[in-house]
C-alpha cells in the first residue's frame, strides 16, 4: 500500500514561498525582542510555525528528513544557557543584569526617551531572549513532530 | 425542580451584578495603585537597558518568572515524549 500523504500542488507552493519569510521574521522577533514588542516567545513561535506547515506540505517524508536528536538537544540547550545566564550574575542576585550599561558587549548606555533603537543594548536580555527563542522553537517543533509520527503510524499499521 | 431553577437564576443575576457593579467601581485606565507603573516608566529604560519595557519585566525584573514558562515548555516536551513514546512499545 503506498498511499503516503501529500498536500496539494497549492499547499506546496505556498510553503515554499513562505518558508524564508517565516524564518527571516521569527529570527526578526527574537533578535528585536529588546526594542520592539515581541520576544523569544513569540518569535520562537513562529519559527515552530514553519515546521509545522513543513509537516503539513510535506508528510512522512518530511518528518523522516528531520532529526529529532537535534531538537532535543537544542531545546536542552536553550534552557541551559538561560539558567546559565540568570546564574551569572548571582554575585548580585539571581537573575541580575550585569552587562547593561557597561559600555562593552550589549552594554550601550541609552537615556530616558525617544531612540533610534540600538540593538547593543539591553545587557542579558538580548541573549537570554535568544536562549528563550531556541528553546520554544525546539519545544513546539518536537511536540508537533512527535504527534505527527506517532499519531500516523498506528493507522498505517 | 423549579425551586433549583429559581435557585440558579438568582444566584447568576447576582454575580451578574457583583460583576458589574466591578467594572462601575473602578473605571478601565484609572488604576488606584500607581507605585509600580510608575517607577518601571520611568526607570526601567535607563536600568535595563531596553526600549521595550515589557521586555525589561519579563526577562529581568521577572526573570524568575521566565525560566518557570521555559520549564514548563520543556515538561511539556518531555511529557509528549513520555506519551507518544510509551505507546509505541506496546
Amino acid at each position: 500500500m503506498n498511499n503516503e500523504y501529500r498536500a496539494s500542488v497549492v499547499v506546496r507552493t505556498v510553503a515554499y514561498i513562505l518558508a524564508a519569510p517565516l524564518i527571516v521574521f521569527g529570527l526578526y522577533v527574537i533578535l528585536h525582542g529588546h526594542l520592539t514588542p515581541g520576544g523569544g516567545f513569540a518569535g520562537g513561535a513562529i519559527m515552530a510555525t514553519f515546521i509545522a506547515l513543513f509537516l503539513v506540505s510535506f508528510g512522512r517524508k518530511g518528518a523522516g528528513s528531520l532529526h529529532r536528536n537535534l531538537f532535543s538537544v537544542l531545546e536542552s540547550l536553550g534552557l541551559t544557557v538561560f539558567v546559565v545566564l540568570a546564574f551569572l550574575g548571582i554575585s548580585n542576585t539571581f537573575f541580575y543584569n550585569f552587562m547593561v550599561n557597561s559600555g562593552h558587549l550589549f552594554g550601550r548606555v541609552i537615556s530616558f526617551g525617544v531612540n533610534p533603537g540600538y540593538l547593543d543594548t539591553g545587557g542579558v536580555i538580548p541573549l537570554m531572549n535568544i536562549a528563550v527563542g531556541l528553546e520554544v522553537f525546539s519545544a513546539i517543533s518536537l511536540i508537533v513532530l512527535e504527534m505527527f509520527t506517532y499519531s500516523r503510524e498506528d493507522k498505517n499499521d | 425542580m423549579k425551586e433549583k431553577n429559581i435557585k440558579g437564576v438568582t444566584l447568576c443575576v447576582l454575580f451578574v451584578f457583583l460583576l458589574v457593579m466591578g467594572f462601575c467601581l473602578r473605571p478601565a485606565g484609572e488604576p488606584v495603585n500607581t507605585e509600580m507603573d510608575d517607577y518601571f516608566i520611568t526607570y526601567g529604560q535607563v536600568q535595563t537597558g531596553s526600549n521595550n519595557i515589557v521586555t525589561s519585566v519579563v526577562f529581568d525584573y521577572r526573570g524568575m518568572d521566565t525560566l518557570g514558562e521555559a520549564s514548563v515548555l520543556f515538561a511539556a516536551a518531555s511529557g509528549v515524549f513520555l506519551v507518544f513514546r510509551g505507546e509505541r512499545n506496546e
